[in-house]
């Protein structure tokens, strides 16, 4: 079972729901980075989602676009990632998902990326630009390892391609809770809460909502449906933030998501 | 299909206006997407387009030019996709944008056959035509594919020459990747992040090119090289001069590659360049580099 698997089913068991905050490594820099892990952890998050900066990252909105810019500009690569990884793993033991587009992977080999990415510590990583019609050779690497290959479903995906991607998707399926990119604005489908449910029944995998999640108030009503919340966009406008009022916010969100 | 709104990207501003006149016509919404720089340098068909009632939406993030259009679009399309269509101007994009506009440019290819079939009774020599996403070229080349007496060259933007951010050459300085949904030739740093690109014409300043021509290059069956910003300015004045007639500057790199291949032809091989666009459009930036204020 791997870490992410372990992870929900310790959440699961005590009835509560997963709160997976996401921040992009190297933004403002990978000394940052490492900070807010730790901050993260300790303001209760259960899985954290490291996003590595790509030049073109189609499925984001402008406030992870602006992060991408600034970590690039930093110099920094998935190879640094990895090595930051392999350095927080000295101080914790949090589940760590990578999200980053598939060039960087394909140019990186994508052997050794699941073993480079397995030794380094990181357990699983989810990429917007491959459907699993696409993935099959890194599905492969993946199982061998026991490297989480995350795959997301849409709310138009159809009854078909929900099946194949939730047969697909390991350690959890990343549902989007709006057709758009990331950071936009919250507007729940009413049919979100029997999708998810559908998929759950379907997979027998835990089931995370993300995009557009930004409130308490939405982590709450979103976390009623799913088993674990991710946020994104709302915690990358935060990260310059001084500590105190970014504990505050995730503390916030960390009561929400029950 | 139901949908009240199309979209589309430009880089030349020439799918934006063929885009919006068609929105036009069926009374359909429609915005454009466009790279601020090339809003600057085609500020004549960002007009046509308005004028035709079309929405212009500046996209001044990363290139600001054709690719980062493409991605505006695109994040457009995944929002809106209940009320919208995308009209992807090449044939780039995921499957089926390749084959939708490979099919809908092979209009050319169909016309340029029967034309000369008729005018020359026989097929031509060569083929030359520009490529930047690729469309214009697909569009030629698709219908002569099994004619091998036929050789064809694509011809891409050679812009400064072929050093990293100079140029739009992906053929001659780039190598496989995997961006906008699609698997070919790009320009691109050791890490897999997309690297800036420089053309004089708008339409070639792209740092992809569509997969089937990467396809048709490793199948040995289209030759690729590119021409330079210079070289497509002579041939823009040169077919002027000559011809009587204006090319665009896209087409003028292809039009440059002709006159380098008439040179060891003999007087009685053919060739077919694809005058892809007429250079109305670039009259005002043409000025603008020769320091001529209008």
């Amino acid at each position: 079972m791997s870490r992410i698997e372990k992870k929900f089913k310790e959440v699961l068991k005590r009835k509560g729901k997963a709160f997976i905050p996401y921040v992009m490594a190297g933004d403002p820099s990978l000394e940052r980075t490492r900070q807010l892990v730790a901050i993260l952890e300790e303001c209760g998050a259960d899985i954290i989602e490291l996003g590595v900066p790509f030049s073109d990252p189609l499925a984001d909105g402008p406030t992870i676009q602006g992060a991408a810019q600034r970590a690039l500009s930093e110099g920094v690569t998935l190879g640094k990632v990895l090595d930051l990884i392999g350095s927080l793993r000295q101080s914790t033991q949090i589940p760590i998902v990578l999200m980053t587009y598939y060039n960087l992977i394909f140019r990186y080999g994508e052997e050794k990326f699941v073993r480079d990415a397995s030794l380094a510590g990181a357990d699983g990583i989810i990429v917007p630009d491959l459907p699993p019609d696409e993935a099959g050779s890194l599905l492969s690497f993946s199982k061998k390892t026991g490297f989480d290959l995350i795959f997301l479903v849409a709310p138009t995906s159809t009854d078909e391609r929900m099946k194949k991607v939730a047969g697909a998707s390991k350690g959890f399926i990343y549902y989007v809770s709006i057709t758009g990119i990331t950071g936009s604005k919250l507007s729940v489908d009413p049919s979100i809460g029997s999708h998810i449910t559908k998929i759950q029944k379907i997979s027998g995998k835990p089931v995370a909502v993300g995009f557009g999640i930004s409130t308490p108030q939405e982590a709450s009503e979103i976390a009623r449906l799913a088993d674990g919340v991710i946020v994104g966009s709302a915690i990358v406008k935060r990260v310059s933030d001084s500590d105190e009022k970014l504990k505050d916010y995730l503390i916030a969100l960390r009561k929400a998501i029950r | 299909m139901g949908k009240k709104r199309l979209i589309a990207e430009t880089g030349a501003g020439q799918h934006g206006v063929a885009t919006a006149t068609g929105a036009a016509l069926c009374g359909l919404e429609c915005e454009i997407y466009m790279g601020s720089d090339d809003i600057a340098r085609q500020s004549l068909n960002v007009f046509r387009m308005k004028l035709l009632g079309a929405e212009v939406a500046e996209v001044s993030i990363g290139s600001r030019t054709l690719k980062d259009a493409i991605n505006e679009a695109m994040r457009d399309w995944t929002t809106n996709v209940a009320t919208t269509h995308y009209v992807l101007g090449t044939v780039f994009g995921p499957h089926p944008f390749p084959l939708i506009v490979r099919d809908f440019q092979s209009v050319i290819g169909k016309e340029a056959r029967k034309q000369i079939l008729e005018a020359e009774g026989r097929l031509p020599d060569y083929l030359i035509a520009c490529i930047g996403g690729g469309s214009n070229a697909m569009g030629l080349f698709h219908n002569f594919i099994a004619d091998e007496g036929v050789s064809m060259i694509g011809v891409e933007a050679g812009g400064r020459g072929i050093l990293p951010g100079e140029h739009a050459a992906r053929f001659a300085g780039g190598s496989i990747g995997i961006l906008q949904g699609t698997k070919s030739f790009l320009l691109q740093d050791d890490d897999g992040n997309i690297l800036g690109t420089h053309s004089v014409s708008a339409g070639l300043d792209y740092a992809a090119v569509g997969p089937e021509h990467a396809f048709l290059r490793d199948a040995g069956r289209v030759e690729y090289t590119y021409a330079t910003d210079e070289e497509a300015l002579s041939a823009f004045e040169l077919l002027s001069k000559t011809e009587g007639i204006i090319p665009a500057l896209e087409s003028s790199h292809a039009l440059a590659e002709a006159v380098k291949v008439a040179r060891r032809l003999s007087k009685d091989k053919m060739i077919i360049v694809n005058l892809s666009g007429r250079g109305d459009k670039d009259v005002q930036h043409v000025a603008k580099i020769k320091g001529i204020e209008l």
